[in-house]
């Protein structure tokens, strides 16, 4: 099976704090922490399974600057076998829509029978992956928390729906899921797997090199465009307890009394 | 004129909440437009439903075909597109269905796409202005649409206060000979109700709920001291799950179960839309977590900034000495 993963350099929520930059029309990046999308190092885990078992291999690609290198450096160190990276200036500013273009354009110069995608990253839309499949006419499952292979045409997949069902599907290849957390354990990657890759070529595709019109991607292509990061005033919120750690403690315990919690 | 055209999911022959968040919706998006509520399925169901929405929709759609009986999204997209006008808005929920079906109809009706969107602020020429968020709702962003050649947009549940079901005596529209093949590349086979576990969160009236502040699985039974102290169980937010630490049945969220507790203790939990979609009924929150900027302190009535580690066995003992 060849399976093919799409994946992102995102600022880590479990890591940072974010804040408005001084002109406050965009997060101030300087001390930002980056990871891999949380949700595609499920995906990436779930494909090197796959290929444990039934054989082939597993390629990771992403779309964005020299910086994201290292996300693809991280998922070979797990175990995937080759990576590309897509990069070009005329990639900037691009909407889902120009993301999944520049993705569809690098996996038709290949042949995948399973796609991959988290089922969500940094923006929180959850539309690359449903777009990809769009584009190239294959059928698609978000959410998807199980696959089991049938057979070298077909797949089963479970979608995560709501209050914690599970809605089983069939699916013929080749296919694009998104990939739910939780579907797997991700193993850890070490300092000594980082350094087993830190040599390993990793090819980078530009527009020219993908055959697409720069127009039609990026800032220029996007119908969709974030004007700016703001944070609203939503009122009050919670009344904050403050004071040392017994005041505060002495404060809550009166407080979940009047409640019934206690 | 601005077309819209809300698709209504439904269960059992009663449409989903969502189907009265619309109209408030696309009168942000803008108050002339017209909307027409669309719902597909098959057999009495699909009528009733079809029915019931005249109450709240002057114009509903209805498209009936065998294959629709269950809402496989690959199904549905194929019929919206076939009946659809190209130029439209789009309205989808952004629940697990509309994140399987709303993107890929985006790319077939070639239309802008904006996903889980909580606001609007109206259309200037052939730009819709939206509101979202990002990074797990740490902030906020304004979006522009280009609608000019129509736009898909899921909405998200709740975001819309829902207009009463009135008398508006609209009337139902049968589209279902414009349908034309369906594809089959993907079938619908079952679903899996999800397990019951040891414990039911949804019967305790106090729920010490932890998060990733918890950091190891050892660190849990801090919150399990705290809960018997409190005569309380514990519950948890997604990624104590993912991680195997506890049971899928202790989870609260959209994904896991809907609780509706007098007192819901927020630990380390940061408080995404998926998790607060678990959280009904208007209890007193308490949350406790490090970072002061956590989206979970805008929601909760009462917030601590502390490291949950360090403060919930203080509380505990404080709790038991009382």
């Amino acid at each position: 099976m060849e399976i093919l993963v799409c994946v992102k350099r995102v600022p880590d929520t479990a890591e940072n704090e974010f804040e408005l930059n001084s002109a406050g029309n965009d997060l101030d990046r300087d001390d930002l922490v980056y990871s891999v999308n949380e949700w595609d190092n499920y995906a990436v885990e779930e494909a090197i399974q796959i290929v444990d078992n039934a054989g082939g291999s597993v390629t990771v690609i992403t779309v964005g600057d020299d910086e994201s290198e290292e996300v693809l450096r991280r998922e070979m160190a797990m175990g995937a076998n080759n990576g590309v990276l897509l990069s070009d200036d005329a990639f900037d500013g691009s909407d889902g829509k120009g993301i999944a273009a520049i993705l569809k354009a690098q996996i038709e110069k290949g042949k995948y029978d399973l796609i991959l995608t988290g089922a969500q990253a940094d923006e929180g839309a959850g539309q690359v992956g449903g777009m990809l499949a769009a584009m190239l006419d294959y059928p698609y499952a978000s959410l998807v928390n199980k696959i089991e292979i049938v057979d070298d045409t077909t797949i089963k997949v479970g979608r995560e729906i709501e209050g914690g069902n599970q809605e089983m599907n069939e699916i013929q290849l080749p296919c694009v899921l998104s990939i739910q957390t939780g579907i797997n354990e991700p193993r850890y990657v070490g300092i000594r797997g980082i350094r087993k890759v830190a040599s390993v070529d990793i090819p980078v595709n530009g527009a020219g090199d993908l055959g697409i019109d720069a127009a039609t991607v990026g800032a220029a292509g996007a119908k969709t465009k974030r004007v700016d990061y703001f944070v609203p005033d939503l009122g009050d919120g919670a009344e904050m307890l403050e004071g040392s750690t017994d005041e505060i403690i002495e404060k809550l315990i009166e407080r979940l009394k009047a409640k019934g919690g206690l | 004129m601005t077309q819209v055209f809300a698709y209504i999911p439904f269960k059992n022959g009663s449409a989903e909440d969502v189907a009265l968040e619309y109209p408030e919706a696309v009168k942000k998006i803008d108050p002339a437009a017209s909307l027409t509520a669309v719902v597909t399925g098959s057999g009495a169901d699909l009528d009733a439903v079809a029915q019931d929405l005249t109450n709240t929709y002057k114009e509903v759609i209805k498209i009936s075909h065998a294959d629709l009986a269950y809402p496989n999204a690959e199904l549905v997209r194929k019929a919206l597109q076939d009946v659809l006008p190209k130029d439209a808005i789009v309205l989808v929920p952004h629940d697990t269905f509309g994140m399987d079906l709303a993107p890929g109809l985006s790319v077939k009706m070639d239309a802008a796409y904006a996903a889980d969107i909580v606001d609007f602020e109206g259309i200037d020429g052939t730009s819709l202005k939206l509101i979202r968020q990002e990074l797990g709702g740490a902030v906020y962003t304004h979006v522009t649409a280009d609608i000019s050649s129509g736009a898909v947009i899921t909405i998200r549940p709740g975001s819309f206060a829902p207009t009463e079901a009135g008398s508006a005596g609209g009337k139902v529209t049968d589209k279902s000979g414009e349908v034309k093949e369906l594809p089959a590349k993907r079938k619908f086979l079952e679903i899996v109700e999800a397990e019951v576990g040891d414990v039911d969160i949804t019967k305790s009236d106090v729920l010490v709920s932890i998060g990733r502040g918890i950091e190891e699985q050892e660190n849990i039974e801090i919150a399990q001291e705290l809960a018997e102290a409190m005569g309380a169980v514990v519950s948890c937010s997604r990624p104590i799950v993912d991680a195997k630490w506890l049971e899928k049945s202790r989870q609260v969220g959209t994904s896991g179960q809907t609780v509706k507790p007098k007192v819901y203790m927020a630990m380390g939990i940061s408080g995404s839309f998926q998790h607060l979609g678990g959280v009904k009924g208007n209890p007193f929150i308490v949350a406790v977590n490090k970072n002061p900027k956590a989206p979970i302190f805008q929601v909760a009535d009462v917030g601590i900034v502390e490291d949950i580690l360090e403060f919930m066995p203080e509380l505990t003992e404080a709790i038991k000495s009382q």
